[in-house]
């Protein structure tokens, strides 16, 4: 029984960081549909939500008061990004545009440092997790992290919200049609910079609830913390389809598991219980997939990616553009 | 109703209209004709809002409109259904026709236009829940108009509704495009079809090089010896 315990915890584990990559990955995803611009700044403002959680806990606000103004004060930060630093550059070359996404990320990252420096903390500070995001959750004779539980509740919560936002409102079909040609969306009658703003808007206050999450699995934030997750968001959208909101949550819920099995698989001999397996298949295992692998996590995750963009380039959901089929 | 004058513009440093005026009267059909890369297209986005031109000026019902943005453009009644017909091909007709009137508020009125669409062209009503990628051409362009009409436009701006489709398919456009003339519409309309243009048009300009060269009623530019030789290919 201590296997399928195992593979529950697991697959929550699986579906709860997959939650994460796929908050992220959707941001990415809205902001590249419309404006072909990796936004590479966007783990940045998961960042910023992180140390305005922590701000606020430290300051003994509550939690469900702390979560609105973290949502909201990401959200703004994310406005300013796109009115201040995107838009001016608006049509310019994707070099161009990717290049001010990493200066941005950049600024984002050398404000933070500079607060952090000014309030007297250190680089890393611990982050003040709140209580009810101890613990773990039981069900029956299993437990799960309750950390887990929350993350994939609120993720899903977060995208069934996005996804009727985007399939049953006119903003969100606004958004689809400025995705899909920005100058017919204009002849419309769309006025593209509010359309473009919601999408920077709805993007931010995603990462502020990934963020959030982030922070408290992690248990410590510092002002470069944004970067691992933008990349894994990056990777999970390109796995999904670039471009397509289904597709970045697709792709991180994909990321999620494999990112998981790898994880989970080496070290697998060690935990079977007796007479589970043959003795020699137990001895195998133990030689093949050794614990010693889990370092290696990120690098079967990138040959993934590789062997993804050899075989199905345009991705899991990824239609083959246009340029292609004429 | 509309009237430009001494419109110039320009893509970078390439000079695409030079110095063009030209004017349109409430209810009239008129008709922009000119070979490939004579400027008929770009006149049509400067109305519209998507280009800034250089110099000149756009006046709409007395009001200056060339620097206005293209949604408050359309707010203003005006509707540019463009060329190559750019319909949403990865959303639905139904979604389609919704955003022709993105700015309106769901209600009776729009069901009602909604109604008058799909009776002008019924062959939309089949195709509702249908993505509009697998629309033919020519439900492709009717669908390109219905989404136009849907913003209730004073003035309708029609680029190059006949392109690319079968002869049969571009009588029946003109058929509607008339039938709408009929119903009150302004219409300004660029055409290569130069048969069908002068058919349908009231009053007729001849754009060349960004330039007007001519213009007159269908009937004095039929008989125009510069325009049979270059337009109508006799």
């Amino acid at each position: 029984m201590t296997l399928v315990y195992y593979a529950i915890q697991q697959t929550v584990n699986a579906l709860s960081i997959g939650s994460l990559y796929a908050l992220m990955a959707v941001g990415l995803a809205m902001v590249f549909s419309i404006l072909r611009l990796i936004n590479f700044a966007h783990g940045d403002l998961m960042m910023v939500a992180a140390y305005l959680a922590a701000f606020a806990l430290f300051a003994n606000l509550p939690l469900g008061l702390a979560v609105v103004l973290i949502i909201i004060g990401t959200v703004i930060v994310g406005l300013l990004m796109e009115r201040i630093a995107y838009r001016p550059i608006r049509g310019a070359p994707d070099v161009a545009t990717l290049l001010t996404s990493l200066a941005v990320g950049q600024i984002l990252q050398n404000g933070m440092l500079l607060t952090t420096r000014f309030l007297g903390q250190p680089i890393q500070i611990a982050f003040p997790t709140p209580d009810v995001l101890n613990g773990v959750v039981a069900f029956g004779s299993i437990t799960v992290p309750r950390l887990n539980v929350v993350s994939l509740v609120i993720g899903l919560i977060a995208l069934v919200s996005l996804s009727f936002f985007v399939t049953r409102t006119v903003p969100g079909l606004s958004m689809r049609a400025a995705a899909e040609d920005l100058t017919a969306a204009q002849l419309m009658g769309i006025n593209i910079n509010r359309v473009i703003a919601l999408a920077f808007a709805i993007g931010s206050g995603l990462a502020a609830i990934a963020g959030l999450l982030f922070a408290v699995q992690a248990g410590q934030i510092n002002p470069y913390m944004g970067f691992t997750p933008v990349l894994k968001a990056f990777i999970a959208a390109v796995i999904g389809g670039f471009g397509s909101i289904a597709g970045a949550v697709v792709g991180g819920f994909v990321l999620g598991a494999l990112e998981v099995i790898l994880t989970a698989l080496p070290g697998i001999g060690d935990i079977l219980p007796p007479g589970m397996v043959s003795p020699s298949t137990q001895a195998l295992l133990q030689q093949w997939l050794p614990s010693s692998l889990t370092g290696y996590r990120d690098a079967f995750v990138f040959a993934a990616l590789i062997l993804m963009l050899l075989f199905r380039p345009n991705g899991i959901l990824g239609q083959p553009n246009r340029e292609e089929m004429r | 109703m509309l009237k430009i004058a001494d419109l110039h513009v320009y893509y970078g440093s390439i000079r695409a209209l030079n110095g063009i005026s030209f004017q349109v009267n409430e209810g009239e059909l008129v008709a922009l004709i000119g070979s490939n890369g004579a400027g008929k297209s770009t006149t049509l986005k400067t109305i519209s809002g998507l280009l800034r031109p250089r110099q000149g000026i756009v006046l709409y019902e007395d009001a200056d409109i060339t620097r206005t943005a293209p949604d408050r453009i359309v707010a203003l009644g005006i509707s540019h259904c463009p060329e190559g017909r750019r319909i949403f091909g990865g959303l639905t007709v139904r979604e389609n026709l919704r955003l022709g009137a993105v700015q309106r508020r769901q209600g009776a009125d729009m069901a009602a236009d909604m109604d008058w669409v799909l009776s002008l062209f019924p062959i939309l009503k089949e195709r509702l829940s249908q993505s509009g990628g697998t629309l033919s051409g020519g439900e492709q362009q009717m669908l390109a108009i219905g989404r136009a009409l849907m913003s209730r436009p004073k003035l309708l701006l029609l680029d190059e509704p006949s392109l690319g489709l079968a002869p049969l398919v571009v009588e029946h456009i003109f058929q509607i495009i008339r039938q709408l003339k009929q119903q009150g519409k302004t219409i300004l309309l660029v055409e290569q079809n130069v048969h069908q243009a002068l058919d349908a048009a009231d009053r007729v300009y001849v754009i060349e090089t960004g330039q007007i060269t001519l213009t007159g009623t269908p009937d004095e530019l039929k008989h125009n010896p510069q325009v049979e030789q270059s337009y109508l290919g006799r």
